[in-house]
């Protein structure tokens, strides 16, 4: 029974929906303010139906209803509860679902942090949301069902890949998932306003909050994926440039350059069509990564053998995404010629150069990413594009675009003179040179050029960012939320940088062979190794060695690897110790029984890595708090207008200039 | 500056950043592409000498041998075909790694005909072959599909379990 109302909860929503997408819409070109005031009940109402259906569905997994298939499929009894709860979004169908949810979660929020946005624009932005949720609805209900029941119920179901079972993977989708579905605002925002046809910097206001949000989000919701790959795929690496964590890359990076061109628009009435575009970008690239993820057409960790007819409709979903809003995008194009002029050397120069070199990363991944696939799709062979590919071009385009970065927090915008900004960056300037030579040479084990450029890039724009706060003279206390949320995230950006270069350039991995009594050294640590124990877990045995960690005869630590093995049909699982440190992870990673009382080991010594995820956490902190400031919550409190003034002036007989806002 | 001189500066700007990184990316496209070549193709001498190349196959029963002392590990990668080549490493075998499974590994041929593995996968679900994998091992060079011990075998058809 509750499975039949989740269904029937969700066909509900996606009649809101239906409603949502079309009435306020229609209404809002046609002055019919009854219309138009549907759009916020309609977006509430789909978010309680869909949550009320994936409450059903979580209902099924917590009390074991292995009569739905996906249950049977993803869960057994034998599980944690918390993990039982997760298993609902560990695959295909259910992750839709949350996806679904997610989005009319925005929605709603849109709907109810409206204030300032008059009437006529919100109704359009939720309409575009509602057709968004339509076809995703759609896409759940025809393709992938996760109500659908087995007639021949099951005693027991099967075993949710233990790979899954973790506590970055409770977290880790729906973060990554709020960060997709949050670029459908940005979209939605963009759209509403070209079918307005008013283009000016009011819709870019509303929209740059929600942006940075989404951002935060994919921000968090990548590094947390990158951790759990860290310790849970059990060989220590932090990114592999695996086709699913591109999908996940891409719309970041182009939310990024968003992020940048939207306070271009805002503030300087320049880049207005590049950012409109972006906003498509962004959200066509959070649909390709659900295409590329869910069709089954990569080779990847991620995904699952699944059926192309998931895969041929987000085809055709994003076709028509991508189709219609460029069409509309011709419509408005002589509209969104650029007020604003700005010379060579400028703060709008700076973006410039930062959303190119952004986007050209963005080029570059998805070459790399769907290379092979052309490539197969030609019958030219089958290739895999490596890691070595995106590093050789992403570090170089990386390393202009820190230097930029750092400048262009001094730069003015429309026209400024390249003596006045080295007059200014010189001290921080000079300073991360100092840094970036010296501390190699100080403290590091050998002398790598390549660290002195990290070096320099992660010291440059954390000296400059806060060189720029102490330049304003201002009390660190009144400095707006968006100028501090700016320098923190460049700070968060600036420590990502310094460890991966530390990381990557300075750890140490060696497999080894162990028998019970030997040790190996590496980097001053000597890792002994006392033998292997069997292991009892809820729902898992285990082989658990122990590792005593020493430095100069002093204990440090004694690190627990397991070799897990969930039963049935599940595969072997490797859980890696850890200790975890501000400079530096020590990893052991337990391989297979080698005979005798032999193991073989993967030792790490991977120094700064933590900083690669406290930069991200950095990142996503500062954008929060730039989505804080006051400066777009004034903007609602002024532009609250009356509903029947903006519907009456849409009666006017010249409809061409008259479906403004 | 005139209006339209800035605008031929923008212009040869962005030519030149967009120039630069056009090549970089096909560089870093050429030097960094890793074929996936089945024993057969190997053995065929399809395979430039020298490169890195990707080996894909099923791994031979009873065929993996390991060292008494080191962490070395050998085995025979198959195909349906009776092609066979041996390959070795020293990196830990991954999770999945099962004889009579699929695996794919990353390396060269050294002097002695042997595969030099620096990487080797094995996909992450017990029951799913990569398709790429597939597709490869299916390609029918010679007819006559016999097993090494005579025995007929079944070609690998699409969507068959391995």
């Amino acid at each position: 029974m509750i499975p039949e109302i989740g269904h029937f909860a969700l066909i509900l929503a996606l009649s809101v929906a239906i409603v949502q997408g079309i009435f306020p819409l229609w209404g809002s070109l046609t002055a019919k303010p009854q219309w138009i005031a549907l759009a916020k009940p309609a977006a509430y109402g789909q978010l309680l139906f869909m949550v009320i259906s994936f409450a059903c569905l979580v209902y099924a997994f917590v009390v074991n209803d292995f009569s739905v298939k996906y249950t049977a499929n993803n869960s057994n009894s034998q599980m944690p509860t918390m993990f039982r709860v997760s298993a609902v979004w560990g695959a295909h169908e259910g992750s839709l679902l949350l996806w679904a949810m997610i989005l009319s979660g925005w929605g709603a929020a849109v709907a109810f942090f409206s204030k300032g946005i008059p009437p006529i624009m919100l109704s359009r932005v939720l309409s575009i949301m509602g057709l968004i949720g339509v076809g995703f609805m759609l896409f759940v209900i025809v393709t992938s069902n996760p109500f659908e029941r087995l007639l021949q119920i099951p005693l027991e179901g099967r075993q949710l890949n233990p790979l899954l079972q973790d506590f970055g993977l409770i977290i880790h989708p729906p973060m990554l998932y709020m960060g997709y579905v949050g670029l459908s605002v940005a979209f939605s925002f963009a759209m509403a306003a070209m079918i307005g046809g008013k283009l000016d910097a009011s819709w870019v206001r509303w929209a740059r909050p929600w942006t940075n949000i989404a951002w935060v989000f994919l921000t968090l919701g990548i590094a947390l994926g990158s951790w759990w790959a860290y310790y849970e795929l059990g060989w220590g690496g932090w990114w592999f440039w695996d086709p699913v964590e591109n999908a996940s890359l891409m719309p970041w990076i182009v939310g990024t350059a968003l992020i940048h061109s939207l306070a271009v628009t805002e503030k300087r009435a320049s880049f207005k069509a590049w950012t409109i575009l972006l906003c498509i970008l962004g959200f066509s690239l959070s649909l390709l990564g659900t295409f590329l993820v869910r069709s089954g057409v990569l080779t990847s960790v991620h995904s699952f053998a699944s059926d192309p007819g998931r895969g041929l409709f987000i085809l055709i979903f994003l076709l028509v995404v991508i189709g219609s809003s460029l069409i509309l995008f011709s419509f408005r194009a002589h509209k969104l010629r650029s007020v604003g002029s700005f010379s060579l050397i400028s703060r709008e120069s700076g973006l410039l150069v930062n959303n190119v070199i952004l986007l050209v990363m963005t080029a570059t991944v998805l070459l790399g990413t769907l290379y092979p696939l052309i490539i197969d799709a030609l019958g030219a062979g089958k290739i895999s594009v490596g890691p070595p590919y995106f590093n050789f071009v992403m570090v170089p385009l990386a390393l202009v675009l820190f230097s930029v970065m750092g400048l262009g927090f001094f730069l003015r915008w429309k026209k400024d003179s390249i003596e006045r900004v080295l007059k200014k960056v010189w001290i921080p300037l000079a300073a991360s040179l100092v840094i970036a030579f010296v501390l190699p040479l100080v403290v590091a084990p050998e002398f790598n050029f390549k660290v002195v450029l990290g070096l320099f890039a992660g010291s440059w724009i954390t000296l400059a960012a806060l060189m720029w706060v102490v330049s304003l003279g201002r009390s660190p206390f009144k400095l707006p939320l968006a100028s501090w949320g700016s320098v923190i995230a460049h700070i968060g950006m600036a420590t990502t940088v310094i460890g991966i270069t530390l990381v990557s350039l300075y750890d140490t991995e060696k497999d080894v062979r162990l028998e019970k009594g030997q040790s190996y050294e590496m980097a001053g640590y000597k890792f002994a190794f006392e033998g292997v124990e069997g292991h009892q877990g809820k729902n898992y045995t285990a082989n658990r060695a122990t590792m005593t960690i020493t430095q100069d005869g002093k204990h440090i630590t004694t690190v627990h690897p397991e070799k897990r093995d969930y039963g049935r049909d599940a595969m072997a699982m490797t859980e890696a110790g850890i200790d975890a440190g501000f400079t530096r992870d020590l990893f052991v990673a337990l391989g297979e029984p080698l005979g005798k009382d032999a193991w073989s080991f993967r030792i790490y010594h991977k120094p700064f890595v933590r900083w690669i995820w406290l930069g991200a956490i950095l990142m996503g902190f500062g954008g929060f708090i730039a989505a804080l400031d006051k400066r777009y919550r004034r903007m609602r409190k002024i532009a609250v207008e009356p509903i029947a003034d903006n519907a009456g002036k849409k009666n006017q007989p010249k409809p061409a200039s008259g479906v403004t806002i | 500056m005139k209006p339209r001189n800035k605008r031929v500066m923008f212009v040869v700007l962005a030519l030149v950043m967009v120039g630069a990184a056009s090549a970089l990316i096909s560089t870093a496209m050429k030097g960094n592409l890793n074929y996936l070549y089945a024993p057969e193709q190997v053995l065929a001498g399809e395979v430039p000498e020298g490169t890195v190349f990707r080996l894909g196959g099923l791994v031979k029963k009873d065929s993996l041998k390991r060292s008494e002392t080191e962490l070395e590990a050998r085995f025979i990668v198959t195909d349906n075909r009776g092609n066979e080549i041996t390959v070795v490493t020293h990196n830990i075998l991954p999770d999945l790694f099962q004889e009579e499974k699929s695996q794919v590994s990353r390396g060269k041929m050294n002097d002695k005909g042997e595969f030099i593995a620096e990487e080797v996968l094995a996909k992450h679900d017990s029951e799913y072959m990569p398709a790429e994998l597939k597709d490869v091992l299916a390609k029918e060079h010679t007819p006559a599909p016999v097993n090494v011990d005579g025995s007929e075998i079944k070609n690998m058809t699409k969507g068959q379990k391995i």
